[in-house]
C-alpha cells in the first residue's frame, strides 16, 4: 500500500514537471497553427503562418543548413586528426591543449564573437560573408567533435590495432584510413550529430557576427519575435523544432550505439 | 614458404625517457628457422627485445638489428616483413575474420585469386574453416588468437614474433594452442621469437631459450641445458623448482656436511651451496638415507605430491614423491641425493655415470 502511494506521488510529480516543460512548447506550436491566437482555437487551424514564415525567412533556413553542413565538414577534417593527435601525444601538454580547446564553450559566445570582430572585422569582404559566422560556429562546436571522437578512440585500443596493422605492412596512411577511422566511426557519428544540432541552434555568436544578409534561423527567430505577429514567430519555432528534434533523437540513438560497442 | 632468415642483435640497449634502462647492451643471434623463446619475469626486458626486433621500438644509438645480412635497424615495422601475434589479439573489430586475415595480403595488393587461395590455406592451417564471415566479437578467446595467428602467417613473413600470445587464455586452451603453435612453427620453418613468462611454454616451444633478468640475458641455451645446467641461482629458481642446501663443512674424505646429513659430490668442492631439483631426490628407508628430516607439509598434485621436509636448514627441502603414499606431518623421512643430481652453477655437471649409479 505504502509503495503504491509512493509510486503515485512520484508519477504525478514527474508528470507535473513534464507538463511544466512541455506545455509552453505545445502552446507555442499551437500558436503557430492557429488563425488568430488572441481569439483562440475556435478561430480555426491554418498553415498560413508557416507558409508566411517560409516566404519571409526561407533564406535563413537554407543558410543555417549550409552553415551546419560546412561546420560539420570542417570539424571532421580538423577534429578527427586533432583527437588522434591528443590520443598519441604524451600526457601533460595534451591535457593542456584539450582544456584550451574547451575554452570557446566556457567563454560566453558574445565574448568570442567580439574577439573575432576585433581581430578580423576590418576585412570587409570576410566580415560580410557567411564564412565569418562559420568561423564562430567551428570554434564553438569543434570541442564537441574532438571529445566524442577521443573518448571512442580511447576505448578502442587503437595503438595496439595500429601496431598490428603496421606489422602487416600497412603504411601510416593505410593504417589511419583503414583502421583508425573505421574504428572510431561511432564517435564521429555522435560528434557529427552534436555539431549539426549545436550549429543550427547557435544564437549568441551568430547574433553578434551576422549582417542583414547573413541571418541564420535563430537570428531570424529573434527578429520575428521582435517585429512580427506572435503567430509568425510561433510558426517559425515550429519549423525549427521540425529540423532539430530528429537530430536530437539521432544523438540518443548514436549514443546507445557507442555504448553497445564497448 | 619464404626462406627463413637469421636475426642478429648487436649491442642493442634501450633506455626510456626518464633514464629507465629496460635493456642492457645485448648481443643475440637467432638462427635461421629456429624458434627462440625469451623467458623471464615481467620487467626483465623480454618484450622490449621483441619490440626492437619487430621495429616497433628502436635500440639506443649504437645498437644494430640484422635480418640475415641486411641491416634493418632504421626500418619501421611495416618494412621489416615480420608477422606478429599479440597478447590481446589486436584484431580489427571493424572487419570479419576473413578480412582480418586477408588484411596484410590486401596491403600487398596481391591478385584476388591469390588472396582467396592463401586465405583458404591459412584458415585450414589454424583450423578455422567456415569462420570467414564471422564477426570478431562473436569469437572465443582461443578462436581470436587463431585468427591473429592466421593473419600473421598469411603474409608469409621472414620472421614470426609472438608477444605472450597465450597469456590471456585459460590453462586447458593454453596447452592446446601451445601444441598447435609448436606444430605450426615446425611446419613453416620460419624463424620465430616467442616471448613468455611461462616456463612450460618456453620448454615446449623453444629450440633455444634465453632466460632474461633485469635487462640482461641470464642464460641462453637449449631447454635441457637451461633446466639441467642453470647458469645461476636465478635461472635455476625461475625454471622449475630448486632446492638449495647450505654446506656446513667439508669432511676429510671430501664429503659435504649439510643440515640433516651428508652428501658425496666429488665434482662440487669449495662451494657453500649445492642445488638439486625436487624430482631428483628419492625417498629411501631411514638407514640408507643421505639426509634425514621431518615432513612438515604435503601438497597433493595429482600425478605426484610435493613434500616439504624440514632438515634443520633455513628452508625446508621440496621433494617429489609418489602420490599414493601418505606421509602425515611429522613423519621422519629418509632422502637419497645421488651425486649426479647435485649441481652448482659455477661447476660443470658430471654426466650421469651408469656404473656410479649402480654402485651408489
Amino acid at each position: 500500500m505504502k509503495s503504491r502511494l509512493r509510486f503515485t506521488l512520484q508519477l504525478s510529480f514527474t508528470l507535473l514537471v513534464c507538463l511544466f516543460m512541455i506545455v509552453p512548447v505545445a502552446m507555442s506550436v499551437m500558436a503557430g497553427l492557429t488563425e488568430n491566437y488572441f481569439v483562440g482555437l475556435e478561430s480555426g487551424l491554418t498553415l498560413r503562418w508557416v507558409n508566411e514564415v517560409w516566404q519571409l525567412y526561407a533564406d535563413t533556413i537554407w543558410l543555417s543548413i549550409k552553415l551546419a553542413l560546412a561546420c560539420l565538414l570542417i570539424t571532421i577534417l580538423i577534429g578527427v586528426p586533432a583527437a588522434y593527435g591528443l590520443l598519441r601525444s604524451r600526457r601533460r601538454w595534451a591535457n593542456a591543449l584539450e582544456e584550451l580547446l574547451l575554452l570557446p564553450v566556457a567563454v560566453p559566445g558574445l565574448a568570442t564573437a567580439l574577439a573575432l570582430l576585433l581581430a578580423y572585422g576590418s576585412y570587409r569582404e570576410f566580415r560580410g560573408s557567411w564564412l565569418f559566422i562559420l568561423v564562430g560556429h567551428v570554434l564553438f562546436t569543434l570541442p564537441f567533435m574532438v571529445r566524442a571522437v577521443l573518448s571512442v578512440m580511447q576505448t578502442a585500443k587503437l595503438p595496439q590495432l595500429e601496431e598490428a596493422a603496421a606489422s602487416l605492412g600497412a603504411s601510416f596512411r593505410q593504417r589511419f584510413f583503414g583502421v583508425v577511422i573505421p574504428n572510431c566511426m561511432s564517435g564521429i557519428l555522435a560528434g557529427a550529430l552534436m555539431v549539426v544540432t549545436l550549429s543550427i541552434g547557435e544564437f549568441n555568436i551568430t547574433w553578434m557576427l551576422h549582417t542583414p544578409l547573413t541571418k541564420t534561423l535563430p537570428v531570424g527567430l529573434a527578429d520575428s519575435y521582435a517585429s512580427m505577429r506572435l503567430e509568425i514567430g510561433s510558426a517559425y519555432t515550429l519549423i525549427f523544432l521540425v529540423m532539430v528534434v530528429p537530430l536530437l533523437v539521432a544523438i540518443q540513438w548514436a549514443g546507445r550505439l557507442t555504448e553497445q560497442r564497448r | 614458404m619464404s626462406s627463413s632468415v637469421s636475426i642478429t642483435l648487436n649491442q642493442c640497449s634501450r633506455t626510456f625517457a626518464g633514464g629507465n634502462t629496460a635493456l642492457q647492451p645485448l648481443d643475440l643471434q637467432v638462427n635461421a628457422g629456429e624458434t627462440l623463446v625469451l623467458l623471464g619475469p615481467s620487467g626483465c626486458g623480454k618484450t622490449t627485445t621483441l619490440r626492437i626486433i619487430s621495429g616497433l621500438e628502436s635500440p639506443d644509438k649504437g645498437g644494430q638489428v640484422l635480418f640475415g645480412e641486411r641491416d634493418v635497424t632504421a626500418l619501421p615495422i611495416e618494412k621489416r616483413d615480420v608477422g606478429m601475434v599479440f597478447q590481446n589479439y589486436a584484431l580489427f573489430p571493424n572487419m570479419s575474420v576473413a578480412d582480418n586475415i586477408a588484411y596484410g595480403l590486401k596491403i600487398q595488393r596481391l591478385p584476388r585469386a591469390e588472396i582467396a587461395h592463401r586465405l583458404d590455406e591459412v584458415m585450414r592451417m589454424v583450423d578455422l574453416q567456415g569462420f570467414g564471415e564471422r564477426r570478431i566479437d562473436a569469437l572465443s578467446g582461443g578462436q581470436k588468437q587463431r585468427v591473429a595467428l592466421a593473419r600473421a602467417i598469411a603474409v608469409r613473413p621472414k620472421v614470426l614474433l609472438f608477444d605472450e600470445p597465450l597469456a590471456a587464455l585459460d590453462a586447458k586452451l593454453r596447452d592446446r594452442l601451445r601444441i598447435e603453435i609448436g606444430q605450426l612453427l615446425r611446419e613453416l620453418g620460419t624463424t620465430a621469437v616467442y616471448v613468455t613468462h611461462d616456463q612450460d611454454e618456453a620448454m615446449a616451444l623453444g629450440d633455444r631459450i634465453a632466460v632474461m633478468q633485469a635487462g640482461r640475458i641470464a642464460q641462453l641455451g637449449t631447454p635441457q641445458e637451461i633446466y639441467h645446467q642453470p647458469a645461476n641461482a636465478f635461472v635455476a629458481d625461475f625454471i622449475g623448482a630448486v632446492n638449495c642446501l647450505d654446506v656446513i663443512s667439508t669432511r676429510a674424505d671430501g664429503g659435504l656436511v649439510v643440515h640433516g646429513g651428508g652428501l658425496r659430490a666429488s665434482h662440487l668442492q669449495e662451494v657453500s651451496t649445492v642445488y638439486c631439483r625436487p624430482e631428483d631426490i628419492k625417498v629411501v628407508p631411514l638407514d640408507q638415507a643421505d639426509v634425514k628430516g621431518k615432513v612438515v607439509q604435503s601438497i597433493f598434485l595429482g600425478q605426484t605430491q610435493r613434500l616439504m621436509v624440514d632438515t634443520g636448514g633455513a628452508s625446508p627441502l621440496q621433494i617429489e614423491a609418489p602420490s599414493r603414499q601418505r606421509w602425515p606431518n611429522g613423519t621422519a623421512i629418509g632422502l637419497a641425493l645421488h651425486s649426479s643430481v647435485l649441481f652448482h652453477p659455477d661447476k660443470p655437471t658430471t654426466p650421469v655415470n651408469a656404473k656410479e649409479m649402480a654402485n651408489g
